[in-house]
């Protein structure tokens, strides 16, 4: 039986592992190359590496982070943040990357997704949709949150697999760095309404949110950051809880 | 030296670094008649099925040639695939041909029990052993393996490794010094790079 799949994400500034809360108040968490190793040994499933920089500098220390890390590890790694162009994703991909992850630039140019689809193939592309509740409904936003796109999140997740993306990054702002469990009620709405895997993100604190993500949420796989960089969880014991509950995890 | 074959159908950066981890040197060949100086051949590949139209006839003959002088032979993922006779994916378009029978879509295989699947099929599932396996040399019955794609090749006498998503399918194919694997061996940690070990290793036996 396929596994949910347990993602570490590596928030990257200028080099270095960092972690907001609620997109601000960035603290350190240390190196990617390290963090990485250590999650490798523990049993994470993927990585994923997101800039937080995005500036002309913080573009160059991105490439040499992506190549420490893919030197250290031979498991999915996917970047995101800053790719704006079919040019920075390949770019991502020629310095190790396997999969890419596109948030505003999919928003404003939706070809994007089919052009890399058409390149790279389905699975190196990740549509990274952040949602905000809005009423009854599951409103996008784009640059990190701050700027109202006028999309719903279903309907925008399921044009993305239509274009071609090969998996869903569902993030809720509301539940980002709060620690407070997973949107549950937005993971299940997109992950019913697209064939393609949903990837949850944005409020995991305790081994419980988890196990809720992966069974009313219907999320594939769950993203977290913070909880395992600072040591307060360890990946190896997070998917002992979960495999004692019958959620299907793999053990190394 | 391996030969990993580049036909366009996904990147390669993975692949030839976890070779090289695997303790391999690796080449790519620019012409089939490069393929002479191969130990053992690696067609790896994601992607449709319409992109083995690339490795054309005079590819296929270089092929044949090495597998006649039994140098071993890998398909990982879409390379598995071709492995087999034909696809669902591009009808009417010719496999390699080396593994009697027809990939097909996941989830179009009728079962009554199989629960709704989401395809592609994305993530770690286990390696159910069938047969003995030298590919397999080392690694666990039920060990876990880093998957991505759609279709899939059906389970006959090849199959030395089952695994499960909508309906059984082969995970991994072995016969004679022809190999395949549906999974990522330079994406599934420890397991993969065993794997790869395992296939360095039967190539330099034979060179």
């Amino acid at each position: 039986m396929l596994s949910r799949r347990i993602i570490a994400c590596l928030d990257v500034r200028d080099g270095r592992v960092v972690k907001g809360i609620n997109f601000g108040g960035l603290r350190e968490a240390g190196d990617p190359a390290a963090l990485a190793r250590r999650y490798d040994v523990e049993g994470i499933d993927e990585l994923v590496i997101l800039d937080v920089t995005a500036t002309l500098e913080g573009r160059r220390a991105l490439a040499d982070t992506i190549r420490a890390v893919a030197r250290e590890i031979f498991i999915p790694l996917t970047v995101g943040g800053g790719i704006r162009t079919e040019a920075d994703a390949a770019a991502a991909i020629d310095h190790g990357a396997d999969k890419v992850s596109l948030n505003s630039a999919a928003l404003a140019s939706p070809a994007l997704i089919t052009t890399l689809a058409r390149r790279y193939g389905s699975q190196a592309v990740i549509v990274a949709i952040d949602a905000r509740r809005d009423g009854g409904r599951f409103a996008v936003y784009s640059r990190s949150g701050t700027t109202a796109a006028a999309r719903d999140a279903v309907e925008w997740a399921r044009e993305a697999a239509g274009r071609g993306a090969g998996e869903i990054l569902l993030t809720s702002i509301d539940r980002d760095g709060t620690r407070a469990g997973f949107d549950c009620d937005l993971t299940a709405s997109v992950s019913d309404a697209v064939p393609i895997p949903v990837i949850a993100s944005g409020g995991a604190g305790e081994f419980p949110h988890f196990a809720d993500v992966f069974t009313t949420g219907r999320a594939d796989a769950a993203l977290a950051a913070s909880i395992f960089h600072f040591r307060e969880k360890a990946v190896s014991d997070l998917k002992r809880y979960l495999a004692a509950r019958g959620v299907p995890v793999r053990m190394v | 030296m391996i030969a990993l074959i580049d036909y366009g159908a996904g990147n390669l950066v993975s692949v030839r670094k976890a070779l090289a981890a695997a303790g391999a040197a690796v080449f790519t060949p620019a012409t089939p008649g490069d393929l002479a100086t191969a130990s053992g051949i690696v067609v790896p590949g994601v992607g449709h099925f319409g992109a083995t139209r690339a490795l054309d006839g005079s590819w296929r003959a270089a092929l044949g040639e090495r597998l006649a002088q039994a140098t071993p032979l890998l398909g990982i993922c879409l390379g598995l695939q071709w492995l087999f006779e034909a696809s669902d994916e591009a009808p009417g378009l010719p496999g390699l041909g080396l593994l009697p029978g027809r990939c097909f879509l996941l989830g179009t295989m009728p079962r009554p029990d199989a629960p709704r699947v989401k395809v592609p099929h994305v993530g770690w599932n286990a390696l159910a052993r069938r047969a003995p396996s030298r590919l397999l040399e080392g690694i666990a019955d039920g060990a876990q393996a880093y998957f991505t794609h759609s279709y899939a090749a059906p389970i006959t006498g090849d199959c030395v490794a089952v695994t499960d998503h909508g309906g059984p399918f082969a995970s991994v194919v072995e016969r004679g010094l022809v190999f395949g694997v549906q999974w990522h061996p330079e994406k599934s940690g420890e397991v993969g790079l065993a794997l790869l070990r395992n296939f360095a290793g039967l190539a330099a036996r034979t060179s």
